[in-house]
Protein backbone atom coordinates (compact mmCIF):
# COMPACT_ATOMS: atom_id res chain seq x y z
CA UNK A 1 0.00 0.00 0.00
CA UNK A 2 3.20 2.43 0.94
CA UNK A 3 4.85 1.26 -2.72
CA UNK A 4 1.74 2.57 -4.08
CA UNK A 5 1.09 5.72 -2.77
CA UNK A 6 5.04 6.67 -3.25
CA UNK A 7 4.54 5.26 -7.09
CA UNK A 8 1.53 7.46 -7.34
CA UNK A 9 3.67 10.82 -5.80
CA UNK A 10 6.80 10.40 -8.25
CA UNK A 11 4.28 10.09 -11.31
CA UNK A 12 2.66 13.21 -10.57
CA UNK A 13 6.15 15.10 -9.69
CA UNK A 14 7.16 13.51 -13.03
CA UNK A 15 4.00 15.03 -14.89
CA UNK A 16 4.22 18.63 -13.12
CA UNK A 17 7.98 19.36 -13.89
CA UNK A 18 8.05 19.78 -18.35
CA UNK A 19 10.89 17.71 -19.42
CA UNK A 20 14.50 19.32 -19.58
CA UNK A 21 14.85 19.32 -23.13
CA UNK A 22 18.52 21.14 -22.72
CA UNK A 23 21.40 19.19 -24.16
CA UNK A 24 24.77 19.65 -24.17
CA UNK A 25 26.89 19.65 -27.33
CA UNK A 26 28.59 16.52 -26.03
CA UNK A 27 25.21 14.87 -26.98
CA UNK A 28 25.19 16.58 -30.55
CA UNK A 29 28.89 15.19 -31.50
CA UNK A 30 29.48 11.97 -33.13
CA UNK A 31 30.41 8.57 -30.56
CA UNK A 32 34.26 8.99 -31.98
CA UNK A 33 34.75 12.84 -30.75
CA UNK A 34 32.64 11.99 -28.04
CA UNK A 35 35.03 8.95 -26.82
CA UNK A 36 38.01 12.08 -27.08
CA UNK A 37 36.14 14.01 -24.91
CA UNK A 38 35.52 11.11 -22.02
CA UNK A 39 39.00 9.75 -21.49
CA UNK A 40 41.20 11.80 -19.63
CA UNK A 41 44.13 10.37 -21.33
CA UNK A 42 42.61 10.89 -24.59
CA UNK A 43 41.55 14.64 -24.17
CA UNK A 44 43.99 17.03 -25.68
CA UNK A 45 42.27 19.74 -23.16
CA UNK A 46 44.24 17.89 -20.22
CA UNK A 47 47.07 18.94 -21.36
CA UNK A 48 46.30 22.42 -20.94
CA UNK A 49 45.02 21.35 -17.40
CA UNK A 50 48.00 19.71 -16.61
CA UNK A 51 49.61 23.17 -17.75
CA UNK A 52 47.54 24.88 -15.01
CA UNK A 53 48.37 22.64 -12.34
CA UNK A 54 52.37 23.06 -12.87
CA UNK A 55 51.56 26.81 -13.21
CA UNK A 56 49.22 26.65 -10.16
CA UNK A 57 52.48 26.14 -7.77
CA UNK A 58 54.49 28.57 -9.22
CA UNK A 59 55.64 31.96 -7.91
CA UNK A 60 54.71 34.44 -10.26
CA UNK A 61 55.75 38.44 -10.06
CA UNK A 62 57.20 40.41 -7.81
CA UNK A 63 55.17 39.17 -4.15
CA UNK A 64 56.95 35.63 -5.20
CA UNK A 65 53.93 34.21 -4.30
CA UNK A 66 52.18 31.02 -6.30
CA UNK A 67 48.15 30.81 -6.16
CA UNK A 68 48.83 27.64 -3.94
CA UNK A 69 50.28 30.31 -1.66
CA UNK A 70 47.05 31.70 -0.88
CA UNK A 71 44.37 29.25 -2.34
CA UNK A 72 45.98 25.52 -1.17
CA UNK A 73 44.62 23.00 -2.86
CA UNK A 74 42.92 23.97 -5.98
CA UNK A 75 40.40 20.51 -6.02
CA UNK A 76 39.24 21.68 -2.70
CA UNK A 77 39.56 25.65 -3.00
CA UNK A 78 38.33 25.79 -6.53
CA UNK A 79 35.39 23.50 -6.30
CA UNK A 80 32.06 25.06 -7.53
CA UNK A 81 34.15 28.50 -8.72
CA UNK A 82 33.58 27.97 -12.12
CA UNK A 83 29.89 27.08 -12.25
CA UNK A 84 29.38 30.91 -10.52
CA UNK A 85 31.21 32.84 -13.40
CA UNK A 86 30.87 35.35 -14.77
CA UNK A 87 30.59 37.78 -11.19
CA UNK A 88 30.69 41.19 -10.42
CA UNK A 89 33.80 42.78 -9.52
CA UNK A 90 32.78 45.67 -7.42
CA UNK A 91 35.85 47.72 -8.09
CA UNK A 92 35.62 48.24 -11.50
CA UNK A 93 31.35 47.68 -11.60
CA UNK A 94 31.13 45.25 -13.82
CA UNK A 95 30.94 41.24 -14.15
CA UNK A 96 34.38 40.05 -15.31
CA UNK A 97 34.38 36.25 -16.78
CA UNK A 98 36.96 33.90 -15.23
CA UNK A 99 39.75 34.54 -17.32
CA UNK A 100 39.85 38.17 -16.50
CA UNK A 101 39.62 37.19 -12.73
CA UNK A 102 42.51 35.04 -13.12
CA UNK A 103 44.41 38.21 -14.87
CA UNK A 104 43.84 40.62 -12.21
CA UNK A 105 44.93 38.08 -9.59
CA UNK A 106 48.26 38.05 -11.33
CA UNK A 107 48.49 41.45 -11.53
CA UNK A 108 47.61 42.12 -7.71
CA UNK A 109 51.12 39.57 -7.44
CA UNK A 110 52.72 41.86 -8.88
CA UNK A 111 52.95 40.09 -12.56
CA UNK A 112 52.00 41.15 -15.95
CA UNK A 113 48.52 40.31 -16.76
CA UNK A 114 48.31 36.99 -19.19
CA UNK A 115 46.48 37.86 -21.76
CA UNK A 116 43.36 36.58 -23.63
CA UNK A 117 43.74 33.55 -25.18
CA UNK A 118 47.44 33.37 -24.17
CA UNK A 119 48.67 30.00 -23.28
CA UNK A 120 49.04 31.14 -19.22
CA UNK A 121 46.05 32.51 -19.00
CA UNK A 122 43.94 29.13 -20.49
CA UNK A 123 45.99 27.02 -19.02
CA UNK A 124 45.05 28.26 -15.48
CA UNK A 125 41.43 28.93 -16.45
CA UNK A 126 41.19 25.07 -17.68
CA UNK A 127 42.74 24.13 -14.16
CA UNK A 128 40.48 25.78 -12.13
CA UNK A 129 37.45 25.22 -13.99
CA UNK A 130 38.61 21.43 -14.51
CA UNK A 131 37.64 21.73 -10.49
CA UNK A 132 34.12 21.77 -11.01
CA UNK A 133 33.72 19.34 -13.72
CA UNK A 134 30.43 17.34 -12.82
CA UNK A 135 29.46 20.18 -10.63
CA UNK A 136 25.55 22.20 -12.23
CA UNK A 137 26.08 25.16 -13.30
CA UNK A 138 25.28 27.77 -10.83
CA UNK A 139 25.34 31.18 -11.98
CA UNK A 140 25.64 33.89 -8.88
CA UNK A 141 22.23 35.22 -7.68
CA UNK A 142 23.47 39.02 -6.83
CA UNK A 143 21.21 41.74 -7.80
CA UNK A 144 23.18 43.58 -9.52
CA UNK A 145 24.47 41.30 -11.85
CA UNK A 146 20.42 41.47 -13.38
CA UNK A 147 21.13 44.39 -15.85
CA UNK A 148 24.20 42.97 -17.20
CA UNK A 149 22.56 39.57 -17.98
CA UNK A 150 19.59 41.27 -19.67
CA UNK A 151 21.41 42.85 -22.21
CA UNK A 152 23.07 39.79 -23.14
CA UNK A 153 19.73 38.01 -23.59
CA UNK A 154 18.88 41.14 -25.98
CA UNK A 155 22.04 40.52 -27.33
CA UNK A 156 21.29 36.88 -28.29
CA UNK A 157 18.05 37.60 -29.75
CA UNK A 158 19.60 40.26 -31.54
CA UNK A 159 20.51 40.09 -35.60
CA UNK A 160 23.43 40.73 -36.64
CA UNK A 161 25.46 40.70 -39.40
CA UNK A 162 25.38 40.22 -43.41
CA UNK A 163 23.76 36.90 -42.71
CA UNK A 164 21.24 39.12 -40.49
CA UNK A 165 21.43 35.78 -38.20
CA UNK A 166 20.52 36.34 -34.25
CA UNK A 167 22.39 33.82 -31.95
CA UNK A 168 18.74 32.48 -30.87
CA UNK A 169 17.66 31.42 -34.80
CA UNK A 170 19.91 28.89 -35.01
CA UNK A 171 20.63 27.91 -31.44
CA UNK A 172 17.29 27.98 -29.85
CA UNK A 173 14.72 27.87 -32.73
CA UNK A 174 17.24 25.55 -35.01
CA UNK A 175 18.87 23.50 -32.28
CA UNK A 176 19.51 19.34 -33.95
CA UNK A 177 18.47 20.64 -37.51
CA UNK A 178 21.99 20.61 -40.09
CA UNK A 179 24.20 23.40 -41.13
CA UNK A 180 26.26 22.10 -44.03
CA UNK A 181 27.07 18.93 -42.42
CA UNK A 182 26.91 19.18 -38.95
CA UNK A 183 24.26 19.67 -36.16
CA UNK A 184 23.65 22.31 -34.31
CA UNK A 185 24.08 22.39 -31.07
CA UNK A 186 22.36 24.45 -28.20
CA UNK A 187 25.15 26.74 -27.56
CA UNK A 188 25.38 25.91 -24.20
CA UNK A 189 28.90 27.16 -22.06
CA UNK A 190 29.23 24.25 -20.13
CA UNK A 191 33.24 22.96 -20.81
CA UNK A 192 34.89 25.97 -21.39
CA UNK A 193 37.61 26.46 -22.13
CA UNK A 194 37.23 23.87 -24.91
CA UNK A 195 39.68 21.75 -26.98
CA UNK A 196 38.20 22.66 -30.27
CA UNK A 197 38.62 20.45 -33.52
CA UNK A 198 38.51 23.51 -35.48
CA UNK A 199 41.14 25.29 -33.58
CA UNK A 200 43.57 22.04 -32.94
CA UNK A 201 43.97 23.51 -29.53
CA UNK A 202 42.14 24.95 -26.36
CA UNK A 203 39.95 28.13 -26.48
CA UNK A 204 38.12 30.17 -24.53
CA UNK A 205 34.31 30.85 -24.48
CA UNK A 206 34.68 34.54 -25.96
CA UNK A 207 36.88 32.61 -29.27
CA UNK A 208 33.94 30.74 -29.54
CA UNK A 209 31.31 33.57 -29.69
CA UNK A 210 33.99 35.52 -32.25
CA UNK A 211 33.84 32.71 -34.58
CA UNK A 212 30.08 32.69 -34.79
CA UNK A 213 29.83 36.10 -35.51
CA UNK A 214 32.07 36.08 -38.41
CA UNK A 215 30.77 32.99 -39.46
CA UNK A 216 27.70 35.36 -39.98
CA UNK A 217 29.61 37.84 -41.12
CA UNK A 218 29.20 40.27 -38.30
CA UNK A 219 32.09 42.35 -36.66
CA UNK A 220 33.38 40.17 -33.71
CA UNK A 221 33.49 41.89 -30.76
CA UNK A 222 36.99 42.51 -29.40
CA UNK A 223 38.40 40.17 -26.33
CA UNK A 224 37.21 41.12 -22.74
CA UNK A 225 34.46 43.53 -24.66
CA UNK A 226 31.56 44.00 -21.70
CA UNK A 227 29.13 42.36 -24.65
CA UNK A 228 30.71 39.33 -24.69
CA UNK A 229 31.40 39.31 -21.01
CA UNK A 230 26.97 39.79 -20.70
CA UNK A 231 26.30 36.63 -23.79
CA UNK A 232 28.36 34.59 -20.82
CA UNK A 233 26.27 35.93 -18.46
CA UNK A 234 22.88 35.14 -20.19
CA UNK A 235 24.33 31.67 -21.71
CA UNK A 236 25.66 30.75 -18.26
CA UNK A 237 21.79 31.43 -16.90
CA UNK A 238 20.46 29.48 -19.75
CA UNK A 239 22.26 26.41 -18.71
CA UNK A 240 21.90 26.83 -15.04
CA UNK A 241 22.00 23.46 -13.62
CA UNK A 242 23.06 21.56 -16.45
CA UNK A 243 26.53 19.67 -15.64
CA UNK A 244 29.99 21.60 -16.35
CA UNK A 245 32.69 19.24 -18.53
CA UNK A 246 35.86 20.77 -18.62
CA UNK A 247 37.58 20.51 -20.54
CA UNK A 248 35.17 19.74 -23.10
CA UNK A 249 36.27 18.77 -26.88
CA UNK A 250 34.36 20.29 -29.86
CA UNK A 251 34.36 19.88 -33.49
CA UNK B 1 57.34 10.54 -61.97
CA UNK B 2 56.07 14.44 -61.74
CA UNK B 3 52.33 15.45 -61.25
CA UNK B 4 50.55 18.16 -61.37
CA UNK B 5 49.30 20.15 -58.15
CA UNK B 6 46.58 22.75 -59.19
CA UNK B 7 45.10 25.18 -56.45
CA UNK B 8 41.61 24.64 -55.47
CA UNK B 9 39.25 26.85 -53.68
CA UNK B 10 36.48 25.35 -51.36
CA UNK B 11 33.12 26.85 -50.66
CA UNK B 12 31.70 26.14 -47.25
CA UNK B 13 27.75 25.03 -47.50
CA UNK B 14 26.30 28.62 -46.96
CA UNK B 15 29.07 30.43 -45.52
CA UNK B 16 30.77 31.81 -48.51
CA UNK B 17 34.20 30.65 -46.72
CA UNK B 18 37.35 30.37 -49.88
CA UNK B 19 39.73 28.24 -47.89
CA UNK B 20 42.81 27.10 -50.85
CA UNK B 21 45.38 23.75 -50.15
CA UNK B 22 47.33 21.82 -52.43
CA UNK B 23 45.35 19.23 -54.67
CA UNK B 24 45.32 15.71 -52.31
CA UNK B 25 47.60 13.02 -53.59
CA UNK B 26 46.24 11.10 -56.17
CA UNK B 27 45.27 7.39 -55.92
CA UNK B 28 48.56 6.52 -57.84
CA UNK B 29 50.92 8.47 -55.56
CA UNK B 30 49.19 6.19 -52.18
CA UNK B 31 49.68 3.10 -54.27
CA UNK B 32 53.82 4.31 -55.01
CA UNK B 33 53.92 4.70 -51.40
CA UNK B 34 52.57 1.30 -50.62
CA UNK B 35 54.99 -0.20 -53.19
CA UNK B 36 57.53 1.59 -51.59
CA UNK B 37 56.73 -0.11 -48.23
CA UNK B 38 56.48 -3.71 -49.07
CA UNK B 39 59.76 -3.52 -51.95
CA UNK B 40 57.12 -5.24 -54.18
CA UNK B 41 56.15 -7.93 -52.43
CA UNK B 42 52.46 -9.70 -52.73
CA UNK B 43 49.97 -7.68 -50.47
CA UNK B 44 47.01 -9.75 -49.34
CA UNK B 45 43.61 -8.48 -48.41
CA UNK B 46 43.03 -9.39 -44.36
CA UNK B 47 44.32 -10.01 -40.85
CA UNK B 48 44.40 -6.43 -40.20
CA UNK B 49 41.41 -4.36 -37.76
CA UNK B 50 41.13 -1.17 -38.74
CA UNK B 51 38.28 1.09 -36.34
CA UNK B 52 37.88 4.29 -37.50
CA UNK B 53 34.53 6.27 -37.98
CA UNK B 54 32.80 6.25 -41.32
CA UNK B 55 31.30 9.70 -40.73
CA UNK B 56 34.20 12.29 -39.71
CA UNK B 57 32.68 15.72 -37.88
CA UNK B 58 35.57 17.61 -38.36
CA UNK B 59 38.60 16.47 -40.08
CA UNK B 60 41.51 17.82 -37.96
CA UNK B 61 41.56 14.90 -35.48
CA UNK B 62 40.23 11.47 -36.43
CA UNK B 63 40.92 8.41 -33.94
CA UNK B 64 41.92 5.23 -35.62
CA UNK B 65 43.45 2.14 -33.92
CA UNK B 66 45.04 -0.36 -36.64
CA UNK B 67 45.55 -4.37 -35.31
CA UNK B 68 46.87 -7.06 -36.27
CA UNK B 69 45.13 -10.50 -34.69
CA UNK B 70 49.36 -11.74 -34.09
CA UNK B 71 50.82 -13.90 -31.35
CA UNK B 72 53.57 -11.60 -31.38
CA UNK B 73 56.24 -14.15 -30.04
CA UNK B 74 59.91 -14.37 -31.52
CA UNK B 75 58.84 -16.50 -34.31
CA UNK B 76 55.37 -15.16 -35.64
CA UNK B 77 54.85 -11.59 -35.10
CA UNK B 78 53.91 -8.21 -36.56
CA UNK B 79 57.03 -5.94 -37.81
CA UNK B 80 55.52 -2.97 -38.89
CA UNK B 81 52.33 -1.41 -39.46
CA UNK B 82 52.12 1.37 -42.28
CA UNK B 83 49.21 3.71 -43.14
CA UNK B 84 48.81 5.38 -46.31
CA UNK B 85 45.96 8.05 -47.87
CA UNK B 86 44.52 8.66 -51.16
CA UNK B 87 43.05 12.25 -50.67
CA UNK B 88 46.13 14.58 -48.62
CA UNK B 89 48.98 16.51 -50.01
CA UNK B 90 51.13 13.55 -48.84
CA UNK B 91 50.37 9.91 -49.04
CA UNK B 92 51.95 8.25 -45.73
CA UNK B 93 50.20 8.90 -42.76
CA UNK B 94 53.12 7.02 -40.44
CA UNK B 95 54.90 3.67 -40.14
CA UNK B 96 54.75 1.47 -36.62
CA UNK B 97 57.46 -0.49 -35.96
CA UNK B 98 56.50 -3.25 -33.54
CA UNK B 99 58.15 -6.60 -32.69
CA UNK B 100 57.71 -9.45 -30.34
CA UNK B 101 57.95 -7.13 -27.28
CA UNK B 102 55.23 -5.42 -28.54
CA UNK B 103 52.90 -8.03 -26.91
CA UNK B 104 49.80 -6.90 -28.94
CA UNK B 105 49.58 -5.46 -32.24
CA UNK B 106 47.46 -2.61 -31.35
CA UNK B 107 47.95 0.99 -32.33
CA UNK B 108 46.14 3.83 -31.75
CA UNK B 109 46.48 7.51 -32.78
CA UNK B 110 44.68 10.63 -34.53
CA UNK B 111 45.39 11.71 -37.99
CA UNK B 112 44.18 14.33 -39.94
CA UNK B 113 42.12 14.00 -43.29
CA UNK B 114 41.58 17.04 -45.41
CA UNK B 115 38.56 15.06 -47.27
CA UNK B 116 36.44 12.37 -47.88
CA UNK B 117 38.84 9.47 -48.76
CA UNK B 118 40.20 5.83 -49.17
CA UNK B 119 42.54 4.55 -46.03
CA UNK B 120 45.10 1.63 -46.12
CA UNK B 121 46.76 -0.05 -43.66
CA UNK B 122 49.67 -2.40 -44.33
CA UNK B 123 50.94 -4.73 -42.31
CA UNK B 124 54.32 -6.93 -42.73
CA UNK B 125 54.94 -9.98 -40.82
CA UNK B 126 57.56 -11.23 -39.75
CA UNK B 127 57.56 -14.35 -42.35
CA UNK B 128 57.53 -11.39 -44.83
CA UNK B 129 54.42 -11.97 -45.94
CA UNK B 130 52.62 -8.21 -46.61
CA UNK B 131 48.38 -7.91 -45.98
CA UNK B 132 46.17 -5.21 -46.20
CA UNK B 133 42.93 -3.35 -45.30
CA UNK B 134 41.50 -0.28 -47.04
CA UNK B 135 38.55 1.92 -45.74
CA UNK B 136 35.89 4.63 -46.63
CA UNK B 137 35.47 7.67 -44.52
CA UNK B 138 33.17 10.12 -45.30
CA UNK B 139 34.18 13.88 -44.19
CA UNK B 140 32.11 16.93 -43.35
CA UNK B 141 33.32 20.40 -41.88
CA UNK B 142 32.46 22.23 -38.61
CA UNK B 143 29.53 24.88 -40.02
CA UNK B 144 31.13 28.13 -37.87
CA UNK B 145 35.03 28.08 -39.29
CA UNK B 146 37.20 30.85 -37.81
CA UNK B 147 37.17 33.55 -40.35
CA UNK C 1 59.64 21.77 -23.19
CA UNK C 2 56.43 20.59 -24.80
CA UNK C 3 53.47 19.15 -22.17
CA UNK C 4 53.09 15.35 -22.34
CA UNK C 5 51.10 13.16 -20.75
CA UNK C 6 51.79 9.47 -20.39
CA UNK C 7 49.35 7.29 -19.43
CA UNK C 8 50.25 3.55 -18.17
CA UNK C 9 50.72 1.39 -14.99
CA UNK C 10 53.05 2.07 -12.20
CA UNK C 11 52.85 -2.02 -11.29
CA UNK C 12 52.46 -5.21 -13.74
CA UNK C 13 52.92 -8.97 -13.42
CA UNK C 14 55.85 -10.83 -15.23
CA UNK C 15 54.88 -11.30 -19.01
CA UNK C 16 51.92 -8.87 -18.47
CA UNK C 17 50.70 -7.11 -21.94
CA UNK C 18 50.32 -3.10 -20.49
CA UNK C 19 49.30 -0.64 -22.72
CA UNK C 20 50.94 2.48 -22.64
CA UNK C 21 48.61 5.91 -23.84
CA UNK C 22 50.40 9.37 -24.84
CA UNK C 23 49.71 12.76 -25.54
CA UNK C 24 52.24 15.37 -26.59
CA UNK C 25 51.65 19.25 -27.10
CA UNK C 26 52.74 20.26 -30.55
CA UNK C 27 51.09 21.75 -33.76
CA UNK C 28 52.21 19.26 -36.23
CA UNK C 29 52.18 22.40 -38.56
CA UNK C 30 51.73 20.89 -42.09
CA UNK C 31 53.50 23.52 -44.21
CA UNK C 32 50.33 23.39 -46.42
CA UNK C 33 48.40 26.38 -44.78
CA UNK C 34 48.41 30.05 -44.84
CA UNK C 35 48.41 32.39 -43.10
CA UNK C 36 45.91 35.81 -42.94
CA UNK C 37 48.82 37.26 -45.52
CA UNK C 38 48.86 34.67 -47.67
CA UNK C 39 51.86 33.51 -46.83
CA UNK C 40 52.62 29.78 -46.20
CA UNK C 41 53.54 28.74 -42.95
CA UNK C 42 56.33 26.55 -42.61
CA UNK C 43 55.82 22.70 -41.81
CA UNK C 44 56.77 22.03 -38.14
CA UNK C 45 55.94 18.57 -37.59
CA UNK C 46 57.07 15.18 -35.02
CA UNK C 47 58.73 13.04 -36.92
CA UNK C 48 59.91 10.14 -34.67
CA UNK C 49 58.73 8.50 -31.47
CA UNK C 50 60.46 6.23 -29.89
CA UNK C 51 59.74 4.32 -26.85
CA UNK C 52 62.46 2.39 -25.13
CA UNK C 53 62.67 -0.37 -22.37
CA UNK C 54 65.67 -0.69 -20.32
CA UNK C 55 67.07 0.99 -23.19
CA UNK C 56 66.09 -1.61 -25.93
CA UNK C 57 63.40 -0.23 -28.65
CA UNK C 58 60.24 -1.89 -28.20
CA UNK C 59 57.87 0.35 -30.55
CA UNK C 60 58.70 3.22 -32.56
CA UNK C 61 56.97 5.24 -35.22
CA UNK C 62 57.52 7.34 -37.94
CA UNK C 63 55.04 10.43 -38.20
CA UNK C 64 54.09 12.60 -41.09
CA UNK C 65 52.43 15.56 -41.73
CA UNK C 66 49.04 13.66 -41.49
CA UNK C 67 49.19 13.15 -38.06
CA UNK C 68 47.01 15.02 -35.96
CA UNK C 69 47.54 18.05 -33.55
CA UNK C 70 49.16 17.34 -30.40
CA UNK C 71 49.53 13.75 -31.06
CA UNK C 72 48.45 10.90 -29.33
CA UNK C 73 49.78 7.14 -29.59
CA UNK C 74 49.03 4.40 -27.74
CA UNK C 75 50.44 1.06 -27.95
CA UNK C 76 51.74 -2.29 -26.15
CA UNK C 77 54.54 -3.74 -24.41
CA UNK C 78 55.12 -6.82 -22.39
CA UNK C 79 56.44 -6.28 -18.80
CA UNK C 80 59.62 -8.28 -18.81
CA UNK C 81 60.82 -6.86 -15.79
CA UNK C 82 60.74 -3.84 -13.55
CA UNK C 83 62.28 -1.04 -15.27
CA UNK C 84 62.58 2.41 -16.80
CA UNK C 85 60.22 2.78 -19.86
CA UNK C 86 61.47 6.49 -21.75
CA UNK C 87 59.64 8.09 -24.34
CA UNK C 88 61.69 10.28 -27.05
CA UNK C 89 59.69 12.87 -29.66
CA UNK C 90 61.98 14.11 -32.21
CA UNK C 91 60.69 16.70 -34.98
CA UNK C 92 61.60 19.73 -37.19
CA UNK C 93 63.94 22.64 -35.72
CA UNK C 94 65.72 20.20 -33.85
CA UNK C 95 62.65 19.26 -31.45
CA UNK C 96 63.87 16.59 -28.87
CA UNK C 97 62.20 15.68 -25.37
CA UNK C 98 61.68 12.91 -23.69
CA UNK C 99 60.10 11.24 -20.52
CA UNK C 100 60.63 8.42 -18.42
CA UNK C 101 58.30 6.06 -16.02
CA UNK C 102 59.38 3.49 -14.50
CA UNK C 103 57.75 0.01 -13.91
CA UNK C 104 57.44 -2.34 -11.54
CA UNK C 105 57.44 -5.93 -12.41
CA UNK C 106 56.69 -8.69 -9.82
Amino acid sequence: MKRGAAAVALLLAACAAPPDTRRSGLAFMTPATQALQRDDTQNPGMLWVQDGAALWSRAAGTSGRSCADCHGDAPRSMRGVATRYPRLDASLGRPVDLGERIAQCRVRQGATPPPAESQERLSLQAYVAHQSRGLPIAPDDDPRLVPFRERGRQLFERRIGQLNLACAQCHDQLAGARLGGSTIPQGHPSGYPIYRLEWQSLGSLQRRMRNCMSGVRAEPHAYGAIELIELELHLMQRARGMPLETPAVRP
Amino acid sequence: MTTLLQRRELLVAGIGLAVSWRAAATPAEMDAAILDFTGGAPVREGKIGFEVAPLVENGNTVPITLSVDSPMSASDHVQAIALFNSGNPQPQVALFRLGPRAGKAIVSMRMRLATSQKLTAVARLSDGSHWSRTVDVVVTLAACVEG
Amino acid sequence: MARALINMPTTARRAEVIEIRTLISHPMETGYRRDSDGALQARDILRRFTCRYDGEIVFSAELHAAIAANPYISFHTVALASGVISFSWEGDNGFAQTESRTLAVT
